[in-house]
């Protein structure tokens, strides 16, 4: 059978061309046989799978309609699952089962999606190449000697190599977007209080936003659709009408003012990156987008000031995984202060450790208004940068990651080094707007990905770009010939 | 050396809130260990608060009663500590923007002046769960039904100066919050408690000396032991040469005494930040005043109004409105008929004393005022005594019925015929000759002796005005 894509298999699952229950066994034969290679997935719920797959028959021979129903889907494992341990890639919470459903995971249970497993992803989403992960590294499926990106590079490497056709990601500094580019795939991390998060476990509360992965623009749109919406369980979720992401897909781009900052295409940018970006755009322009110069002059700024935010909010998101009610902990613990640091020091990696030990310098007495007030100052101005620029142009275009996927070890020594692969996505978070990587074109057979950064709600015009493009180009389309 | 005592209180009310502050499980006091905790107050991964409405209108309630300024916006922030009852590691409370600001408190002095007390803030939190250190061997367990249960804590500026003043504070502040209805009041529960910061200084001296905090104090009682304890000790301190370290000291009850307290953390750097999960509460002008419209008439009102409308005294006035159930019930005795200053009377003596005797609440008592009403009006216009009423009083008590089947049943009517109590006036004067003498050759407090030889007679029940007046005449000779 031909791999289609997620709208593609819910048009065939509507016309009763292949069942659930056979869709669903075509992914979960795919990961047995393929997952090995790039350990994208960290728990396979076969058997759930398949008695939702049936449910979804019952339900499709009777004729309804839901937006994913009978569509297998993969979950990252930040998302709070009943009854399926939810490890958030962490020692810390190997044996966690949550007596609750993430709203993502419940509207998109309710939308009739069908869940194939959890995946893998950096500890706690803290990290960039998907190695800090407990249940060890993910591998490109485009070369399994490199990363996926990360923090959900579980997600982004199981689509990129069809073990799902679509996935959830988060996204707290580019986590959806960074691994998106890396493995060739479409990812959207919508504005901040589009999708709930209440069941994904915080990372940065002021940051963090979930959003879909998946092998095309019109798939995240139709993910998206049954992602997003108010939640009254999450205070920062946002009210605002029901939109079909899917209706302006086919929008031309005429007129469209596209605004490349001159700050994303400064030193440090990979020059064969560079040139993949820049066909990108041209193709763009031919579809009668006009490119606009513009700065967004805080943008250097946007790094130190997400590694003060997003570690200070860290520190004490982290702080209730104390070995006492649930998690690991350690065993014979003298005392208390025993209890605490060692199963601290045993559930978690290296990775969230430095990031705790950040936070909590950066909040404490005498250094609060240094880092952490002044911080908050410079997202003001960052955002402000937006703000201005939105007034000239209607959606902002640049590379996703100023580099390509890297070796597996080859940052793992310089935190630093590492952190920078964010440099163009952060922004996007700090100023809670919607962002969007898509596939561009390669460099070898490394895919090289396209960011597109949109105004507060806008995601329908970035994925409706991404479509456009994506009607022109078939960088989207391509598959690892391993997985093929 | 001549010292002077400086106290400020914070007192931590728990809101009388169907459910809690950030979740929707409820607050019951009572339940089985963790019933009463949901995933949100287990603090599981993933969850997050979304604050409970009627959190913040008992506390603007609160604010308006204290005469304070409602912020606009106020902002809940993270106060970062660990301790196995606190089950995000961190509690959610307000910090640099409190939802209450400058505010106050008047209180009444013993020589009956008045004396107002600045009310630095009040903000809003979330109380921890609760160690239970028995029964589990060197385990210790953790029972989280009160996480999550709001609470509004109260900081009074360091204006209070005597032990009395801040028991005074605190008596006042509690009638408030019932008056209010956003607190059970319990003490016993915890729904009431208080930390006292407690320095002492030269007679003169402005600026203040090194205070210790008493935390945890759950009755007046223990407030005032606590703090006179607290003020002898430094003075003791000082005067031998010390110096008072500041620390937080838990008073003990059964030594009297305050003792250090074993510390929570070695440092206390709470880290606060505003919490990302929490937008900041704002609080408009128009809810504001719907609120202001539906509050309850306050105590130092109510008292005023008492005094002026029912001819009671300023000390009167204050006990009977010193609880809003004390006042409803006062209010609602005269309405039935009871005429002011009688019905005073009696509820601040017999029927208190009544209630304390048999450890009831208002709420419990077995007599509504429409009984009492009964049994005044029956004072009132002389068909028993003063004397009868109260064995009438203890018979409705008791349950025995109304005043008047009481009455009926033990024949308790006043005798005013006066044939009838000449008669008996006649037979005690006989029976004691040797009396009659003694009286009429000038022993004029035997008088005394032959009203109660009447009375007995009478089981109590002549009109002991008449049986003096009639006497004095027999004995005359008249």
């Amino acid at each position: 059978m031909t791999l289609d894509t997620l709208t593609g298999w819910a048009r065939r699952l509507q016309a009763r061309e292949i069942s659930s229950r056979e869709l669903t066994e075509l992914y979960l034969g795919r990961i047995e046989r393929l997952d090995s290679g790039i350990n994208s997935f960290v728990t396979v719920t076969r058997d759930e799978a398949l008695a939702a797959a049936d449910a979804a028959d019952q339900r499709l021979a009777k004729g309804e309609r839901a937006p994913l129903l009978g569509l297998p889907v993969a979950q990252k494992d930040i998302f709070c699952t009943r009854g399926v341990r939810t490890s958030c890639g962490s020692r810390m919470l190997d044996s966690f089962v949550a007596p609750y459903d993430a709203s993502v995971v419940e509207r998109m249970n309710a939308a009739g999606a069908v869940m194939l497993g959890k995946t893998n992803m950096d500890e706690f989403a803290m990290g960039s190449s998907n190695e800090t992960s407990h249940y060890g590294p993910v591998r490109n499926p485009w070369d399994p000697e490199r990363v996926p990106g990360g923090s959900s590079g579980g997600s982004a490497a199981a689509v990129a190599a069809r073990l799902a056709p679509a996935a959830t990601g988060t996204d707290t500094g580019g986590s959806i977007r960074q691994p998106a580019a890396f493995c060739g795939v479409t990812g959207l991390k919508p504005t901040y209080g589009r999708v709930s998060r209440y069941g994904m476990i915080a990372f940065a509360s002021s940051l963090d936003q979930g959003g879909p992965m998946a092998a095309s623009a019109e798939d995240c749109a139709l993910m998206l659709n049954a992602m997003a919406g108010f939640d009254p369980r999450d205070s920062t979720s946002l009210q605002r009408p029901d939109e079909d992401f899917t209706a302006g897909l086919d929008r031309d781009l005429k007129g469209l003012r596209i605004g490349l900052p001159r700050e994303y295409f400064g030193d440090g940018l990979h020059p064969e990156v560079r040139r993949a970006v820049q066909d990108a755009l041209a193709v763009l322009r031919e579809r009668g987008a006009e490119p606009v110069e513009i700065s967004l002059p805080n943008s250097g700024l946007s790094v130190p000031a997400y590694y003060v935010v997003a570690p200070a909010e860290c520190s004490s998101n982290l702080a209730r995984y104390d070995g006492v009610r649930y998690g690991h902990r350690c065993s014979d613990p003298r005392d208390l202060m025993d209890l605490y640091t060692r199963s601290r020091a045993e559930g978690f990696g290296a990775e969230v450790k430095r990031r705790i030990m950040i936070g909590t310098y950066v909040l404490s007495a005498g250094y609060y208004d240094a880092y952490y007030l002044k911080a908050q100052k410079v997202r003001r101005l960052i955002a402000e940068d937006f703000r201005r620029a939105f007034g000239e142009v209607d959606v902002i275009a640049g590379p996703t990651s100023p580099e390509l996927p890297f070796r597996l070890g080859e940052k793992s020594a310089d935190p630093v080094s590492m952190y920078l692969s964010d440099i163009y996505t952060i922004a996007a978070n700090l100023a809670g707007l919607p962002g969007l990587s898509m596939p561009a074109g390669t460099v070898g057979s490394l895919p090289v990905g396209l960011q597109l950064i949109g105004n507060y709600f806008d995601e329908a015009r970035l994925l409706n770009v991404a479509h456009q493009f994506q009607q022109e180009t078939g960088w989207h389309q391509r598959m690892p010939a391993a997985f093929a | 050396m001549e010292w002077e005592t400086v106290i400020g209180l914070e007192i931590h009310t728990q809101l009388n809130t169907v459910s809690k502050i950030f979740s929707g499980a409820a607050t019951a006091y009572g339940a089985e260990p963790n019933r009463q905790a949901c995933a949100v107050d287990l603090g599981l991964p993933g969850v997050l608060p979304v604050l409970n409405e009627a959190v913040v209108r008992k506390a603007v309630m609160l604010g308006l009663a204290l005469e304070a300024e409602i912020a606009p916006r106020s902002v809940f922030a993270r106060k970062n500590y660990f301790y196995p009852d606190l089950p995000k590691g961190y509690q959610i409370s307000q910090y640099e923007l409190p939802i209450v600001a400058r505010g106050h408190l008047d209180i009444e002095l013993e020589d009956g002046g008045r004396k107002r007390i600045g009310v630095t803030r009040a903000h809003l939190e979330e109380d921890a769960g609760k160690s239970v250190h028995e029964g589990f061997g060197t385990m210790t367990g953790i029972d989280l039904n009160r996480a999550g249960t709001p609470l509004v804590e109260i900081v009074s500026e360091p204006e209070l100066r005597s032990a009395r003043e801040a028991v005074a504070y605190m008596k006042k502040l509690h009638a408030l919050v019932r008056y209010l209805d956003i607190c059970d009041g319990n003490m016993q529960e915890g729904s009431f408690r208080c930390d006292a910061n407690v320095s002492i200084r030269p007679v003169g001296q402005t600026s203040f000396g090194t205070r210790t905090e008493i935390k945890n104090l759950n009755s007046f009682r223990f407030v005032e032991r606590a703090i006179n304890f607290e003020v002898a000790r430094q003075i003791d301190l000082i005067e031998s040469g010390g110096s008072v370290v500041q620390e937080t000291r838990l008073y003990d009850p059964d030594r009297d005494e305050t003792r250090p307290m074993r510390s929570k953390e070695e440092a206390n750097d709470y880290r606060y930040f505003p919490d990302p999960d929490l937008l900041p509460v704002a609080v408009h002008a128009e809810a504001i005043e719907a609120i202001r419209a539906e509050m309850p008439e306050l105590p130092d009102a109510k008292r005023e109004r008492f005094a002026r409308d029912y001819a009671l005294s300023a000390r009167d006035a204050g006990a009977l409105t010193a609880t809003r159930e004390l006042a409803d019930y006062y209010e609602a005795l005269v309405a039935a008929g009871g005429t002011p200053k009688l019905a005073a009377n009696w509820l601040m003596g017999d029927f208190t004393a009544a209630l304390n005797r048999s450890e009831l609440e208002m709420a419990q008592s077995p007599v509504a005022p429409a009984a009492l009403a009964q049994l005044l009006a029956r004072i009132q216009d002389e068909t028993i005594s003063g004397k009868i009423g109260k064995e009438v009083f203890d018979a409705m008590w008791a349950g025995e019925g109304d005043a008047d089947a009481i009455i009926a049943a033990r024949g308790l009517k006043q005798i005013t015929d006066t044939g009838a109590i000449d008669r008996i006036i006649d037979e005690v004067i006989a029976a004691n000759p040797s009396q009659l003498e003694q009286y009429r050759a000038g022993k004029d407090k035997l008088l005394g002796f032959f009203v109660g030889q009447v009375m007995k007679k009478t089981q109590g029940k002549a009109n002991p005005a008449q049986v003096n007046e009639r006497l004095r005449a027999r004995l005359r000779g008249d």
